[in-house]
């Protein structure tokens, strides 16, 4: 019997409490029947056969009762359980798609083995930060820093065009020392990759999965293959697997890097990303310590030539910008707030209810429910919420997150978007259920004790009264936290306004783009392009509604890099003082189908032929940087390898972004270069102004490429708008999401104000009552309840403005020099949380004005 | 007062337990003991209810309404002090019934189709 009765205690505690005695009782009777000497046995599993499964579905019941019981007291008040849901809802969803972003971009291992070995080289000069290495350093570094890396290898990203049988295709490679894929350490899924056995066999190409899936319809025998890569022979040897994605997001194939003698002369001709594997038990500061000592003792001899070039090591992840970083951790902050805002919200919601439900709970406990049995029912009721709304949460995240794909940045090395963190998932909805449990239980744990009985005697008036002033703090809460929100999202939406109103120096309208990207080394000799682009030009230009078509290297804001180092005849100083200018060939029309405006002299000029002298065309910022008092027309400088004179001057462009600083531009005309010499600088986009809307122009320049070259493929099709464009989409992209939580943040604490003074004037109704009586002017009583608003409001306000400034120093960054501090911001905010706050003032105030001493009797 | 029809249809088919706690409490009032020993009695011994099945069952027909437990115990001179005894509820009573035509229309409709106890 000791043994049945300590099984009993499986049982719920209320079933137990009610029929403890009968079921003993009875099982006594039942043991009486067992007789023998194995008796104690089988009453022992008797025991066992009872209890176990009745007690589990005793527990069911109970569930289920709860279940029902919550069901239907969740829709006596559908307004109560829809917000609550919602709160939840928009707490989880917005955290849990914030946080999956977060560790996606900034925490999750990248897709390599030991990721957090493998390192980027760059050289540093005074300039930057991050520049290529050139051939002969990165040959010298190599060999000098074995003490710290494992491996050293290089690579250099490109395109090639891929001929055959199908339309010829834009392919984005990078070409790879062979000892890059055992750095990487990713194997091939199909054949093998390029290997240190291949040093001396150009020939051979490893394709993306992507590309074996969509030119070569994932054909099973693709290794050994021949294709033609920009006119030149190459034999597939093997498939990389579909999440590698090394350098870069969108990489088609890799062939082998060839590096002749020559390459190693000129070491200001930096083209090469370094990659290396640090060695295990080295630590990333020490090799970044031991090759920056090499650079400096490698650059001794050289120093004419490299000037103060020192190296530096970045990892994987943190080649991220610290913009890209920035955006996400604000959105982060942002959802915090967010689910700070909900948990108060909620907190709030459950403490009201909990004080007009204190009669019925008083009620219950009267008549003979545990306290067991109600605080077991109040935890069904809010799990029953958070459970519902942690779904709909869910749903939410699913939703939010792929629009997040934007916030990922490119040079993220990875293939797959974010998909819902589950961890992320668990932790916000375990945030917000345990908000549920405190606020939703604490009722009946007070009603359990002492308070039953007081809440029946004085009608629920004192019980809920308690809870006003934590109600308070958290309406203090949830405006602070929607102030903090709107700050931050107002400095943001003031950056992204100043950034637009930035004038890229040219004009985007009526401007489609696209990219013929000629192969090597077929287009080596210059007259041979020449003769490509005038025969497209000739053909595009007498389109309807074309005004104007031009050739450039690149476009701006696309092709941010691309400088050379400027040299003056006799005023030469140290190296590095001349200084470096953006560098562009291009066609006759280029400042005229961009809008750049022409200040002096002339455009670039057929005439501008290799056997006339060479020109150049540079920006007023150039003109002003070199010769800032005299006539710069006419004036020589040595750049791109010749001594040229300059015939123009243009506006200046926003080449790196309108959030960056651009060098001076430099335009030199497409003929005058030698054959085969700056091949990263040919000419590839083509830029059309025209009237004619872009979807019927395109088909016509595909044409006119076509009649020119018809292996030449057209590749990277885009209007001007959307080039200028895609540089703002994350920052728009945040700052929808910013601006939707933002103002679902304020509509909280003005439904918590209002809330609250609701809540406050009912409870006060009497005393409101006996104040009327007395003859206070109903204008007094509305005043009354007003101050109360405005003081929470004003406190809020206070302590989130002193919130606001530290966060908003943090994302300086993201600001495009708006003070953190920025009054205007601030006001405004300020007066729209007053203005949200007096609104949720206004019924319960208008209410209490209302209150007549006879209809407060009554109501008693 | 007849039951509501929609209230009793909702609770049918009825757990066999239940269905036979109805009946044993359908004659008279009975402490738990005395509703198993009927029960036993009854079905010859073919189902025993036990201990945790009839309060477990007990509780939730005292929550449907189908039986109340008796404040006032009969003959409590004799009577076990401990033993709690429950009553059948009007309602409770419409449900047996409802449950009962239930069950007789099913033995109906199978005999119509020449399946009885002895072919099967």
């Amino acid at each position: 019997m000791r043994f049945y009765r300590a099984l009993l205690r499986l049982y719920p505690a209320g079933f137990l409490a009610d029929y403890r005695h009968e079921l003993c009782a009875v099982f006594a009777e039942r043991a009486r029947e067992f007789s023998g000497p194995l008796a104690p046995i089988r009453v022992a599993l008797a025991a066992l056969a009872d209890v176990v499964p009745n007690a589990a579905a005793a527990h069911a019941d109970m569930l289920r009762q709860d279940l029902r019981y919550a069901a239907r007291s969740l829709g006596r008040t559908p307004g109560f359980a829809v917000t609550a849901i919602l709160l939840v809802a928009l707490g989880v969803g917005a955290n849990t798609a914030a946080f999956s972003l977060a560790d996606f971009v900034l925490v999750r291992p990248l897709p390599f083995p030991h990721a957090d070995r493998l390192v980027k080289v760059w050289q540093r000069t005074a300039e930057y930060g991050r520049n290529e290495l050139s051939p002969a350093n990165y040959r010298d570094w190599a060999a000098a820093s074995t003490r710290s890396f494992a491996d050293f290898g290089a690579y250099t990203a490109g395109a090639v065009n891929l001929a055959g049988a199908m339309e010829p295709r834009r392919l984005e490679i990078a070409r790879v020392t062979p000892n890059f894929f055992p750095i990487v350490g990713v194997p091939a899924l199909l054949g093998r990759a390029i290997s240190p056995s291949d040093s001396n066999d150009a020939g051979i190409v490893v394709l993306s999965y992507a590309l074996w899936q969509s030119h070569f319809g994932g054909a099973s025998d693709i290794v050994g293959r021949g294709v033609r890569l920009d006119g030149t022979p190459y034999t597939v040897v093997g498939v990389m697997p579909p999440a590698f994605r090394f350098p870069r997001r969108e990489m088609d194939a890799w062939t082998p890097l060839q590096l002749r003698e020559d390459d190693f002369t000129d070491r200001t001709n930096t083209y090469l990303e370094g990659v290396a594997r640090i060695r295990d038990g080295v630590t990333f500061e020490r090799a970044r310590d031991e090759l920056g000592a090499i650079a400096t003792r490698i650059e001794q001899p050289y120093e004419k030539e490299n000037g103060s070039i020192g190296a530096t090591v970045y990892r994987l992840r943190d080649e991220l910008g610290s913009r890209a970083r920035l955006l996400v951790l604000a959105l982060c902050g942002a959802a915090l707030c967010t689910l700070l805002l909900a948990c108060a919200n909620l907190a709030s919601l459950l403490l009201a209810r909990s004080a007009h439900r204190a009669r019925e709970l008083a009620v219950r406990a009267a008549l003979g429910a545990g306290r067991e049995r109600l605080v077991r029912q109040l935890v069904t009721e809010s799990i029953a919420l958070a459970v519902i709304g942690g779904a709909v949460g869910v749903a939410v995240a699913m939703i939010g997150v792929p629009l997040l794909a934007h916030l990922v940045p490119q040079a993220l090395p990875v293939a797959e978007r974010p998909s819902v963190d589950v961890r992320v998932l668990v932790i916000a909805v375990a945030v917000v259920g345990v908000t549920g449990l405190l606020f939703g239980v604490m009722p009946g744990i007070r009603t359990g004790g002492q308070g039953a009985f007081e809440a029946l005697r004085d009608g629920g008036r004192t019980s809920g009264g308690r809870t006003r002033p934590l109600r308070a703090a958290l309406v203090v809460v949830e405006v602070a936290a929607s102030v903090v929100l709107l700050i931050s999202s107002g400095l943001l939406i003031r950056a992204v306004w100043r950034i637009q109103a930035e004038d890229p120096g040219f004009r985007t309208e009526d401007v489609l783009a696209v990219r013929t990207a000629l192969p090597r080394p077929a287009y080596d000799v210059t007259a041979r392009r020449a003769q490509f682009y005038d025969r497209v030009l000739r053909d595009v230009r007498v389109l309807p509604g074309v005004r104007s078509a031009a050739y450039v290297t690149g476009l701006p804001m696309r092709m941010t890099g691309g400088i050379w180092k400027v040299t003056l005849p006799g005023e030469l100083k140290g190296p590095d003082e001349s200084g470096s200018a953006s560098l562009r060939f291009v066609t006759p029309q280029y400042f005229a189908t961009l809008g750049i405006p022409l200040r002096r002299g002339r455009d670039v000029a057929e005439t501008d032929a290799a056997d006339q002298p060479f020109a150049a065309v540079v920006s007023e910022s150039f003109a002003r940087r070199y010769w800032p008092t005299g006539e710069p027309l006419g004036k020589r400088f040595t750049f791109a390898m010749n001594e040229r004179t300059v015939v123009g001057v243009v506006g200046d462009v926003r080449v790196r972004g309108r959030e960056m600083g651009s060098e001076p531009q430099v335009y030199l005309p497409y003929k005058q270069v030698e054959d085969s010499s700056l091949v990263g600088y040919v000419p590839k986009d083509l830029v059309v102004r025209s009237s004619a809307p872009p979807a019927t122009l395109l088909p016509s320049i595909r044409r006119a490429v076509r009649a020119a070259d018809p292996e030449q493929p057209v590749s990277d099709v885009a209007t001007m708008e959307e080039i200028v464009g895609t540089e703002t989409a994350p920052r728009v992209t945040q700052l929808r999401l910013l601006t939707m939580l933002s103002t679902i943040a304020l509509l909280i604490a003005g439904v918590g104000i209002h809330g609250l003074l609701a809540f406050t004037v009912s409870r006060r109704s009497q005393e409101l009552a006996v104040r009327r009586a007395l003859g206070a002017p109903s204008g007094d009583i509305v005043g009354l309840v007003l101050r109360e608003g405005m003081l929470l409001a004003v406190a809020g306000i206070l302590v989130g403005v002193a919130l606001a400034y530290p966060s908003a120093r943090a994302m300086g960054a993201l600001l495009a020099g708006i003070d953190p501090a920025d009054p205007l911001t601030i006001g405004v905010v300020g007066a729209v949380c007053l203005g949200t706050a007096v609104v949720g003032c206004l019924r319960p105030a208008v209410r209490a004005a209302r209150i007549t001493p006879l209809a407060a009797l009554r109501a008693e | 007062m007849p039951s509501d029809r929609a209230d009793v249809d909702a609770l049918l088919p009825l757990p066999p337990a239940t269905f036979h706690i109805l009946v044993a409490l359908a004659d008279q009032e009975r402490h738990g003991y005395a509703i198993i020993q009927d029960v036993e009695a009854r079905t010859e011994g073919a189902l025993r209810l036990s201990a945790g099945t009839l309060y477990r069952s007990i509780a939730r027909m005292v929550e449907q309404g189908l039986i109340r437990e008796i404040a006032k115990r009969p003959r409590p001179v004799f009577d076990d002090e401990r033993r709690r005894y429950y009553r059948i509820t009007p309602f409770g009573t419409d449900v047996a019934r409802a449950e009962i035509r239930r069950l007789t229309e099913l033995v109906r409709l199978a005999r119509a189709r020449g399946l009885t106890p002895e072919t099967a």
